[in-house]
């Protein structure tokens, strides 16, 4: 039976806070839940306590882990409405885009049933160790070991780029669990509990300054043997899988890099000054190129999208998406930076409202190498879309 | 942006018809043949059998009235096999001028001929080497009888077949459009072949006269309106060129061998390959949406196929040239056919505004 849209807009109408209504200005809006976490408002809490007894936080999930097991179609609706109002997502977490989804798939009963409610009420957040100082792109010559020791794993080793590792609870990651086997087909895939003794975090300081990214330790950590998702060895299979599910989050909205509002209007301020045309014309040029590709990748976006829903998968063509949108964006940070001139290039000691485009162009630089390298993309591209052979 | 079930079905079957009556072999026979019309006559009253020259056409002038989107898909498939054809001069260009601006004596005479494939009108726009629709020096006198035409055009696609010319001229400078016969006295053409064969008319127009019902209502406005549509027609054709080099480029590249490997297992080259497919991919969606924004007579079409027309353009352009070079010494010869669309794609991302001239035109219209 379909979701009875009145009855759903009378209660979001009923359940929202006016503050929830308002937009998300940064990321101290942004309700990530977790045992720590400090509500920014009653508000907050409030909302996210409502949604949660819902199942509205993971609408789509099954209603036994917290979910209200509503189609995509019904989820849509849920959306749609929430938009008419403005509201906030109650809840936004690595648990919810990323793990949820693999434990769905590749979890246990009970793994399911302790974790999955968990992130569905913002009581648990988690972080994604799967990079190491030395396996970036080859991701799978990863070296944090995880030895059997009968009841339990001992895992040593380093990861990196952990975005949140030092406000996360839990931690999902990648492990060697057989050094003898092939590089991919000796890996796990481990959920360890960040308050285990031996784990430790070191925030990572950007080009652009303050970052969510850090390094994690692990030193002797002792993991039950329940905390294995899927079976042993076969790890790859469960990350494969979560990247290409990452990289369609990326351009199913999760980051808006196929958006060129903000340069457009950057260019229309800058034009409105001049007298109402920009006075430069190669730099007027470049910016006109930047916005027709940028208008043609975002409706690539969307057929691919309306494609998907129509008759199957994304697939492969995440990784078009995702090269694309980050190419893009550093693009038009390049164009924002030319249009502010000196303006842009102020940049005050901690970061600061002076700091912020010189710290956003920055930024844009790691757009094309997290979640897979521009290069790995134009490698999928050419392996998996257009079957060129590898040798 | 997903296409109907009718969208789907006059594509798969353009396809096939247009591969099995129109193949390159056509093409180079025409070629060779210097026909001077410059496509097949036999091949124009296929199109006109299976509807397409009415493609635009209301269905009460003995038209399919598919839209633009329809229009584009026929164009794409054209393409692919260098299908030459009165498609976008009469079937696109004119006819949608007459269905909007013609009076209904206009429409009742010339849109049945259309669509039958038995008459052949040339647009007649520009007067300078670069589209400028914007300057027209071409001028209609008002006479006792109608119109007085005094002028130049150039680049008049199929002008050399036309049996007639839908001009744009100045009076007292308000543009608009009229239509005059080919046997009209005054009116002379030099036939013109440009780089891909496809042939064009220069036109001079001696103070040709006019009835006063050539004259087609719409003035300026129309003209931008007729342009939109050959520019998103135009869009989907270097589409089809693109993504037709693009395949025949991945297959030579999946066979050919060199340092006892196959060259397509070469990183430097997939990389190419790679961003090659993300650009034809983006200048697709950017071209079905732009049409789809028209058909559905949305404010901001006019944004959408400037977008969409520069995009296609400077992907159709710059794909087949690097296609040419992942073929290597062959990609040079007349007798291998890559060559080909390298030409049509110039020619084609040329025509009706190139990818500076769209862009600028992109700039302004979002108020920069």
């Amino acid at each position: 039976m379909a979701i009875d849209r009145r009855e759903l807009r009378e209660w979001l109408e009923a359940n929202c806070p006016a503050e929830m209504r308002q937009p998300i200005r940064g990321d101290e809006d942004i309700c990530w839940g977790g045992r720590h976490f400090v509500f920014q408002s009653p508000a907050q809490k409030l909302w996210l306590e409502r949604m949660a007894a819902r199942g509205f936080t993971v609408p789509t999930w099954p209603k036994d882990y917290g979910g209200a097991g509503l189609t995509p179609e019904d989820a849509a609706v849920l959306g749609d409405e929430m938009r008419r109002i403005h509201a906030r997502p109650p809840l936004t977490s690595f648990g919810i885009s990323m793990l949820g989804p693999a434990l769905l798939k590749f979890g246990n009963e009970e793994q399911k049933r302790r974790h999955l409610t968990r992130i569905a009420r913002g009581e648990i957040r988690w972080c994604q160790g799967y990079s190491e100082p030395g396996a970036g792109s080859d991701l799978a010559s990863l070296r944090t070991r995880a030895e059997d020791r009968g009841d339990h794993f001992l895992v040593n080793g380093q990861k990196i780029w952990t975005s949140y590792a030092d406000k996360a609870d839990w931690i999902f990651c990648l492990a060697r669990t057989d050094p003898t086997a092939k590089k991919h087909d000796g890996i796990s895939f481990l959920l360890i509990d960040m308050a285990s003794k031996g784990v430790s975090t070191k925030p990572i300081v950007l080009i652009s300054g303050k970052s969510p990214f850090c390094e994690t330790f692990f030193d002797n950590v002792e993991v039950p043997k329940e905390n294995l998702v899927g079976k042993l060895n076969r790890g790859w299979d469960i990350a494969k899988y979560l990247l290409t599910h990452e990289r369609g989050a990326i351009s199913g909205g999760g980051l808006n890099v196929f958006d060129n509002e903000a340069l457009d209007k950057a260019a229309r301020a800058a034009a409105k000054a001049a007298g109402g045309r920009l006075p430069d014309p190669v730099l007027r040029a470049d910016i006109a190129r930047a916005a027709i590709d940028s208008y043609a990748a975002a409706a690539t976006v969307q057929r691919y999208m309306q494609e998907a829903t129509a008759g199957g998968e994304l697939g492969a063509r995440s990784a078009v998406l995702k090269y694309d949108g980050a190419e893009l964006n550093k693009r038009r940070y390049e164009l924002l930076m030319s249009l502010a001139g000196a303006e842009g290039l102020t940049f005050d000691g901690n970061f600061g409202p002076e700091s912020e485009l010189a710290q956003r162009w920055l930024r844009s630089k790691g757009n094309s190498i997290e979640g897979g390298t521009s290069e790995i993309m134009l490698d999928i591209v050419a392996k998996r879309i257009l079957e060129l052979p590898s040798e | 942006m997903l296409l109907t079930e009718e969208q789907r079905l006059l594509r798969d079957s353009a396809r096939a018809a247009i591969a099995a009556k129109a193949p390159i072999a056509l093409w180079r026979k025409l070629r060779a043949e210097n026909d001077e019309a410059g496509y097949s006559r036999d091949f124009w009253r296929a199109c006109a059998e299976a509807g397409w020259a009415g493609v635009l056409i209301p269905e009460a002038y003995g038209g399919l009235d598919f839209g633009l989107v329809g229009a584009g898909l026929i164009a794409r498939e054209m393409a692919r096999t260098l299908a030459a054809s009165p498609f976008l001069s009469t079937a696109v260009l004119v006819a949608s001028a007459v269905k909007v601006g013609g009076s209904d004596a206009q429409k009742a005479f010339w849109l049945p001929r259309i669509a039958a494939g038995e008459a052949v009108i040339s647009l007649g726009v520009d007067e300078e080497p670069r589209h400028d629709p914007a300057r027209i020096g071409a001028t209609a006198a008002e006479t006792p009888q109608g119109w007085r035409l005094n002028g130049a055009k150039i680049c008049v696609l199929d002008g050399a077949a036309a049996d007639a010319f839908l001009v744009a001229a100045k009076t007292d400078g308000e543009t608009a459009l009229y239509l005059v016969e080919a046997k009209a006295r005054g009116l002379s053409r030099t036939p013109r072949r440009l780089v891909d064969d496809r042939r064009v008319a220069t036109l001079r127009l001696d103070n040709v006269e006019a009835r006063r019902e050539a004259k087609l209502a719409g003035g300026a406005a129309l003209i931008e309106q007729i342009l939109d549509a050959g520019r998103g027609v135009l869009a989907a054709s270097l589409c089809g060129v693109a993504e037709e080099a693009f395949a025949r480029t991945l297959a030579y590249l999946k066979q050919r061998k060199q340092f006892d490997r196959t060259i397509g297992s070469f990183q430097a080259l997939q990389h190419r390959v790679a961003i090659m497919h993300v650009n034809i991919e983006n200048a697709w969606s950017a071209t079905l949406k732009a049409l789809q924004t028209l058909d559905s007579g949305a404010a901001d079409a006019p944004l959408q196929i400037a977008m969409a027309k520069a995009k296609a353009g400077e992907v159709g352009r710059t794909a087949t040239a690097e296609c040419l070079q992942l073929h290597g010494g062959i990609g040079m010869t007349d007798e291998f056919d890559i060559g080909l669309f390298l030409k049509k794609a110039r020619v084609e991302a040329e025509l009706l505004g190139d990818p500076a001239y769209h862009a600028d035109r992109v700039a302004a219209m979002l108020g920069y």
